[in-house]
């Protein structure tokens, strides 16, 4: 590798060739402040915050889009530099909502963030802002025109990313605005709810809906038997919310803290991704045997259900029947849980913590409802807002001690946990398929070649002989290059994971923010240590499972699994 | 007067009809072109590095210079493309130039392909140019026709076809980024892109932009010499400018001078200076990104070398003159109101700076601004022009600023009363 | 013409987006781009809706809402300013009952500004269609329109 040396602030500093004057400032401790910049994402300059002084430039040069040269002259504070950025965030400011203390990314927002440490008071120009109507029109994400500070993250991760372009600039000068076309609101486009937008996003232009206010009625309702479950990537992401290294796994803590804001029972996701796994293995093995649709595309992932509805309906044969972890919970907790402890079905309130915006979405879908009038879910919040929840409550999650989910639907498996990395679902399925279809163990649980950020993956496995291929998808850009597969004829496939967020649930639209591939591979890292360090690491070895199939279920693919776990998907091509 | 005419790339005006490419040829046409095809391609460079030419239409780049550049840079295919976006006010001699001479562009662009080795080319013209567009479009074909242009190039075995592409109403398209991005087909946004255009330019690939001016001058170069063509001119600019004369003039028009004409001369001598005995207020040259200047300061001449020592662009050649009714904050509020009609909007200190610009020069015009409001106005017009992502923003505020420097009692005088007491 | 004509003739390539749209918008009665026709120019070329509005929202030769027969774009910067573009833009709205920016209530005319059209030596300046006019006068004015006026009944 080539070595560049330049200096900046008269300082030496030596860095490979093509690197960016912004991270060779990082290196010599500097950080410039920027708006529009992603790691993961495409060089868009247009903020202008990352403005620096590069000697023998008549302009200043975004840092972000340059490149050092060998013998490079940078400055990043001199007055013109700071008088520039200081404008820059003014005009911004000027055209913003400045409601900032009410504001839901309060003490979140890169926009804040950087004005304060400009020390910026105030700004300078007329408020030229033309309020809009805010978009409240999905389930899961909200829109605000009036945050917007056109820096484009959002088109380009659901353009690139997500291969769908639903925003994009629309309109040109100061009347450009990022939306759908036409200004359609985000219920009536093909939007999949992945919130993908509300991760990049760095102000409260795009944010997940937030249902905490319904969440605290229902905890302060004394009729109400409140019963929370969360699903596997919360407890690698949580602790980012309270100043903890990413990769953290805080599932003690978490359980604690739902505990102390008042739910009357802990549950977790887990336990109905090991449910999933039986349920949804033994679909498979059906389909292989009895000549089903094949490849089974998997059915966790909501974002990938939108996604799969409105783009390609054509191939919803494909999909499991198996309603999602989060729905068999839902649908468990009101259709047998209740009547286990005696309770009307109307009187327990269900909510999941989900690292997902699209889950607001499944859990408002109307099949999914056991009485056929109330949702299984009733609220839906995102790790973010959980965070909040505990911030409301002023508890100090670091300080809390671990605890245990409550039974019945506390125990779970290694194999439960890594549903929430791309892959997860697969290895997990596969340990289970594995040795209910040879009987034999399995020497070593880990499928290495379904692991990781790769956009697409694949594998085999022979199951006494017969050589089965899989393979995983994430992000809904890889997804469709699947499904053209598919639709070729091409996709020698058995079965296919498919996950809408890039890095799995980890990554999800609902986690905290900061999404780059960085904090994902952590994230990711963290799921598999969790695994390792659970005692059981396959689905169909959970006894409580097991139990539940003695006590209630009967038999996987049964009648009463057929109601309560079991759903159908249809077209909404647009 | 007519000894400051000089007409090389308007020799044909009105002397052939455009339509016709038997006229051309009948009055030299394409011998360049024939002359090229015997040259080897860096005897051509080296023709036009000779010759001292700068592009044309308004950032002085050295054109044997970045031709090399294209020729050297790795990728295929590489593409030239003729930027006949003119959409600078004051301007029109491209128009003129493709509505009277439409040959002089193809066979500009032709010698370039020979020399730079491209098989593709096109010729962006701006939307609003629809006769312009019609004529280029008959002059392809018959190019196509006698073998000047297409496959197999008078035989010789070379092969470089040219498309029109057609704008749809957006002036930041004349810059190379947004002009790239449009023929593309996307919204003209100016965007960035790592290198210059000449390493990474139309689809990533290696691309020649010139202006309609620089391609004209091109066959010329071939015809005289690189330094044949040097003589004419001064040092530091060789050649002819067109210049776009318009305003409050008696003989407004298109006028081809010699590098070295001052601005008054072309005022008074070839345009017969303002009518009614009026005095000038000031002169905007270039077109609405140019500067402003009071009289006094007209003897400047139109020489790339003389204009930067003072501070001044010429941009791509036009001359507005503006008399002494004319109210200098008025004008400025239809510059700036330009500029906010044409920011693509990508960037901040244009799309917000140049809301905020028409405000403070709002508040001027009513009498409600305060001395704030005047350094809040330098303060903005600096950062749009040192942080904005493109020419435009970046040369939005040039108007305003040398207005300030000239004309400060335009300002200061509209300062409020009772603010200014205070001071 | 049809979204699809446009394209047979232009192509389907990004390339050709922009022209494809501009002439069919040029072979509508009301010279505009429908929401319909923006997505079936995206169906047709491949490309997301979003990115066929946002091309259309940005040009301003392209319109997404209806207009005259005859677009009137009068020229507004400086070289036809300063020759009195103020009193050919108050004489059009007189002449034609119709505000820049409206269109006439028999649907003929549009009145817009435009950028510069390049015919500053013949300010002040006004485009309709393919037709550039220059060194106007009310009496030109007045001859231009009942021309127009009379080719609609053609």
């Amino acid at each position: 590798m080539n070595m560049v040396n330049l200096t900046i602030n008269n300082r030496a500093v030596s860095v490979p060739e093509g690197t960016s004057i912004l991270h060779a400032a990082k290196e010599t401790g500097i950080t410039i402040p920027n708006l529009c910049y992603h790691p993961d994402q495409e060089v868009k300059a247009n903020c202008r915050v990352c403005v620096v002084e590069v000697e023998g430039a008549k302009t200043l040069q975004a840092a972000c889009a340059t490149s050092v040269k060998e013998g490079m002259v940078v400055r990043t504070n001199t007055k013109k530099v700071r008088d520039s950025r200081k404008v820059v965030i003014e005009l911004l400011l000027a055209n913003h909502d400045m409601n900032c203390p009410s504001c839901s990314k309060n003490n979140h927002c890169g926009l804040q963030e950087i004005a304060a440490n400009l020390g910026v008071r105030e700004s300078r120009f007329q408020n030229v802002l033309e309020e809009q109507e805010i978009d409240t029109s999905s389930p899961s994400i909200v829109r605000n025109q009036n945050k917007c500070i056109k820096c484009g993250r959002c088109i380009q991760m659901c353009n690139q990313v997500q291969g769908l372009a639903i925003l994009d600039y629309i309109g040109r000068s100061d009347s450009a605005q990022v939306k759908p076309a036409f200004g359609w609101y985000l219920a009536d486009v093909a939007c999949v709810a992945c919130g993908q937008c509300s991760v990049v996003c760095p102000v409260a232009a795009i944010t997940e809906k937030e249902d905490i206010e319904q969440v605290w009625e229902a905890i302060n309702n004394p009729n109400k038997t409140v019963v929370v479950q969360t699903a596997p990537a919360v407890r690698v992401s949580l602790g980012e919310e309270f100043g903890m290294e990413p990769g953290e796994i805080v599932t003690g803590k978490l359980v604690a803290s739902l505990r102390t804001l008042g739910f009357d029972k802990i549950f977790d996701t887990d336990f109905t991704a090991d449910l999933t796994i039986i349920e949804e293995g033994h679909e498979l093995l059906q389909r292989i045997q009895e000549g089903g649709t094949l490849p089974m595309l998997t059915s966790c992932s909501p974002g990938w259900i939108n996604f799969i509805e409105q783009y390609y309906p054509e191939l919803l044969a494909h999909v499991s029947s198996c309603k999602s972890p989060q729905q068999m919970f839902g649908a468990l907790a009101k259709g047998y849980y209740a009547q286990k402890i005696g309770v009307d079905p109307q009187d327990i309130f269900s909510v999941s913590i989900m690292p997902c915006t699209a889950k607001k979405f499944e859990a408002d879908r109307d099949e999914m409802s056991v009485d056929g009038e109330n949702p299984d879910v009733d609220v839906v919040l995102t790790t973010r807002e959980l965070a909040k929840m505990l911030r409301q409550a002023g508890v100090d999650f670091n300080k809390l001690e671990e605890e245990e989910y409550d039974a019945p639907f506390g125990l779970s498996t290694g194999a439960a946990v890594i549903f929430g990395a791309t892959g997860g679902v697969m290895e997990a399925a596969l340990r289970t398929v594995y040795e209910v279809v040879t009987g034999k163990t399995l020497e070593s649980l880990d499928f290495k070649a379904v692991r990781g950020l790769e956009g697409i993956k694949e594998a085999e496995v022979d199951l006494d002989g017969t050589i089965v291929k899989v393979a995983v998808a994430h992000s809904l850009s890889n997804a469709r290059k699947v499904m053209e597969l598919i639709k070729s004829g091409k996709a020698e496939y058995a079965f296919i994971e498919i996950m809408c967020c890039p890095g799995g649930c980890i990554g999800g639209g609902g986690q905290p923010f900061g999404g780059t591939d960085e904090l994902r591979l952590k994230r990711i890292e963290a799921t598999y240590r969790a695994d390792t360090e659970l005692p059981i690491r396959k689905s169909h070895e959970n006894p409580a499972i097991k139990k539940l199939y003695e006590e209630f279920l009967g038999e996987p693919l049964g009648e009463i699994s057929h109601h309560l776990l079991h759903t159908h998907y249809h077209s909404r091509k647009h | 007067m007519s000894e400051l005419i000089y007409r090389l790339l308007t020799k044909n005006f009105n002397q052939i009809d455009p339509g016709s490419i038997d006229d051309y040829v009948t009055r030299g046409g394409y011998l360049s072109l024939k002359k090229a095809l015997k040259m080897k391609d860096m005897e051509i460079i080296d023709e036009i590095k000779a010759s001292g030419l700068k592009g044309r239409g308004g950032a002085a780049f050295p054109t044997g210079l970045k031709m090399e550049a294209v020729k050297m840079a790795e990728g295929s295919p590489k593409y030239i493309i003729c930027n006949a976006d003119e959409g600078e006010p004051g301007n029109f001699k491209d128009r003129y130039l493709m509505e009277n001479d439409p040959h002089q562009v193809i066979e500009g662009m032709v010698i370039c392909a020979i020399a730079t080795g491209i098989r593709f080319g096109y010729i962006f013209i701006r939307g609003e140019y629809v006769k312009s567009q019609k004529i280029m479009e008959t002059a392809l074909e018959q190019a196509r026709g006698k073998g000047f242009l297409g496959e197999n190039i008078l035989n010789t075995g070379f092969n470089f076809d040219i498309d029109i592409y057609t704008g749809a109403g957006s002036y930041v398209c004349g810059e190379e980024f947004a002009l790239l991005v449009t023929i593309e087909g996307k919204s003209g946004r100016a965007t960035y892109k790592p290198p210059f255009p000449t390493t990474m330019g139309l689809y990533d690939k290696p691309t020649q932009i010139n202006n309609v001016e620089t391609f004209c001058t091109i066959p010329h170069i071939i015809e005289l010499g690189g330094t044949g063509f040097g003589k004419i001119g001064t040092a530091s600019s060789k050649g002819t400018k067109l210049v776009c004369l318009s305003g409050n003039v008696k003989r407004p028009g298109l006028y081809e001078v010699p590098f070295g004409t001052t601005v008054r001369q072309v005022i008074y001598d070839l345009g017969g200076g303002v009518p009614n005995n009026r005095t000038i207020k000031m002169v905007q040259l270039g077109g609405a990104s140019g500067p402003i200047l009071p009289d006094e300061m007209l003897d400047v001449a139109i020489d790339f070398d003389e204009m930067r020592k003072n501070d001044l662009t010429f941009g791509s050649g036009a001359i507005i003159v503006m008399d002494e009714r004319i109210d200098v904050l008025d004008i400025l509020k239809r510059i700036v109101q330009f500029f906010h009609h044409e920011s693509c909007g990508k960037c901040t200190p244009c799309r917000e700076g140049l809301t905020q610009l028409l405000i403070l020069i709002d508040r001027f015009i009513e009498g409600t601004a305060s001395m704030q409001d005047l350094s809040l106005m330098n303060i903005l017009m600096d950062t749009m022009t040192n942080s904005s992502i493109c020419g435009l923003g970046q040369a939005a505020p040039t108007a305003v600023r040398k207005a300030l420097e000239y004309f400060p009692e335009e300002f200061t005088s509209r300062i409020s009363n009772h603010v200014a007491a205070a001071m | 013409m049809q979204v699809k004509d446009a394209l047979d003739k232009y192509g389907r390539s990004p390339d050709k987006l922009i022209g494809a749209m501009l002439a069919y918008q040029n072979s509508t009665p009301c010279n505009y781009l429908t929401e319909d026709d923006i997505r079936e120019f995206a169906k047709e070329t491949g490309l997301p809706e979003s990115r066929v509005h946002s091309v259309a929202s940005f040009y301003s030769l392209l319109s997404t809402k209806p207009r005259g027969k005859y677009i009137v774009q009068v020229c507004y910067d400086v070289p036809c300013y300063v020759n009195d573009s103020l009193n050919l833009v108050k004489e059009l709205e007189r002449m034609l009952k119709a505000k820049m920016g409206e269109t006439t209530e028999d649907g003929l005319f549009t009145l817009e500004y435009s950028s510069c059209l390049g015919c500053c030596d013949k300010a002040p300046a006004m485009q309709i269609g393919e037709n550039l006019y220059g060194s106007l006068t009310k009496e030109k004015l007045s001859d231009i329109l009942t021309e127009y006026r009379r080719k609609r009944h053609e």
